[in-house]
């Protein structure tokens, strides 16, 4: 019990805190920063991270989905506690999300994608 | 090895006995991950959906942008987002307190758990609050718009200055004697929603009787910008509109398609219900730790569950916050 059962490492050990509470404070900072980037990216949105895409997508929204999966391991490693516990309870968690989200979010972005094609496409109108 | 507060003493330690704890978790904090893992495919479904309307809709879906510009007491001032933005800091800042709260739990420091907790009731009403004053604005609306036959929204804006243009600026008063029926009166005792302030007729000889106005379209162009008619284009396409639409409802808004205001209400509204019962549980777990319930107990674990939720809720908000406001 205490701190020293908190493992208190964070970038891959690149940060060691001497307490949990450092390393909640500086969790706090780092989750900080990354909003502040996001705001800072979405209200000055720079030309070229919109004009340039990558598979489809365009690159603003790539840092913007990046920028949240990282904010979203912070909190739950460090404010969820999930770095303390075993690793079979960190995958049956992240692993069963990941993929049944991930499978979500591809089979419907596909349809819309292709219902958004069928009414462009198509011959009827739908403004009338 | 773990942070767990042992909460059944390890002597019974065969399978069958209760001491034996699956992936050395306690079964309150194992049931609260399995409630986490469903209630966060309920929220991706949410969002899933959301990303299915809009790419359905790619070409004419509203920008966050345009739609959330107010900041309190700065009336006028086109601030898009930073609300939003200090929102997820007060979300973030409470989420902090509480795992300070569960932190002093573990050292069993009675006053410590109860000020964080406090701390994060004050964050999580905050929150919570912000969200219905983010709601009052959206249904209130704040420039009107006209709708047409097929469901499109056109919206007005100067073509000099670019500047939106709000409905009370420029459209006339026609004496009319339509007026909005009531249940308690009338041959049918039939009732109606609030009528909008001007008729379609007045919005349109209004439209015509100023040159400087024309229709910004719900479509987006290659750039990412909503398409602006010509005034001639303008002129035309008026003709067209059959209702004036001011502000959300679930039918229709102002802002552009109709499911747009339908997700901001179910998604939001989903998610600020989730805050709300979390602050409601914080409250509970707050009196229990101010009568020293959890002292007697000899752990704190109950704060660490209601601590997960707590969460759970916060990163629940930054996806949310990326996939409406931001992407």
């Amino acid at each position: 019990m205490g701190n020293s059962t908190h493992k208190l490492e964070i970038f891959r050990g690149l940060v060691k805190f001497k307490s949990n509470q450092s390393k909640i404070w500086a969790v706090l900072f780092f989750l900080s920063v990354v909003t502040i980037i996001e705001v800072a990216l979405g209200i000055v949105k720079p030309e070229v991270l919109i004009v340039n895409s990558f598979l489809s997508m365009k690159l603003i929204n790539w840092i913007f989905i990046i920028l949240t999966i990282v904010k979203a391991y912070y909190i739950m490693w460090d404010f969820m506690h999930m770095r303390d516990e075993l690793r079979g309870l960190q995958a049956s968690v992240i692993i069963t999300l990941s993929f049944l989200i991930a499978y979500l979010a591809f089979i419907l972005l596909v349809e819309g994608n292709y219902i958004f094609d069928v009414m462009y496409e198509g011959f009827v109108s739908w403004n009338f | 090895m773990s942070s767990t507060i042992t909460t059944i003493e390890d002597d019974n330690t065969d399978v069958w006995g209760g001491g034996n704890k699956p992936l050395n978790s306690s079964y309150g904090k194992l049931m609260m991950w399995f409630f986490i893992v469903s209630d966060a495919l309920t929220f991706s479904g949410f969002l899933a959906a959301y990303g299915f309307s809009r790419f359905k809709n790619i070409d004419s879906w509203p920008i966050a942008d345009e739609v959330f510009t107010h900041f309190p007491f700065l009336h006028g001032v086109d601030a898009p987002m930073y609300y939003v933005a200090l929102m997820t800091f007060v979300l973030i800042f409470s989420s902090v307190t509480m795992v300070l709260a569960v932190d002093a739990g573990h050292h069993m420091q009675k006053g410590r758990v109860a000020f964080y907790m406090l701390l994060t009731i004050i964050g999580g009403a905050i929150f919570v609050g912000s969200q219905a004053w983010e709601w009052g604005n959206f249904i209130r609306g704040e420039y009107g718009a006209v709708e047409t036959k097929g469901g499109q929204i056109y919206q007005f804006q100067s073509s000099e200055t670019g500047k939106r243009i709000a409905l009370h600026d420029f459209a006339v008063e026609i004496p009319t004697e339509r007026v909005q029926h009531e249940s308690k009166n009338g041959v049918w005792y039939m009732g109606e929603s609030t009528l909008p302030s001007y008729t379609t007729q007045e919005v349109i000889s209004g439209f015509v009787a100023n040159d400087d106005i024309v229709i910004k379209t719900e479509k987006i162009d290659e750039n990412g910008h909503k398409i602006i008619l010509s005034r001639e284009e303008s002129l035309n396409k008026i003709t067209q509109a059959v209702s004036v639409v001011e502000g959300a409802n679930l039918v229709n808004n102002e802002y552009g398609n109709r499911l747009f205001a339908d997700f901001f209400f179910f998604i939001t509204g989903f998610h600020g219900f989730h805050v709300l019962s979390g602050v409601v549980i914080n409250i509970i777990i707050f009196f229990n730790v101010l009568v020293g319930t959890y002292e007697r107990r000899g752990h704190y674990e109950m704060v660490e569950k209601v601590g997960l939720y707590w969460h759970f809720v916060d990163l629940v908000w930054v996806f949310v916050f990326t996939f409406f406001y931001l992407v």
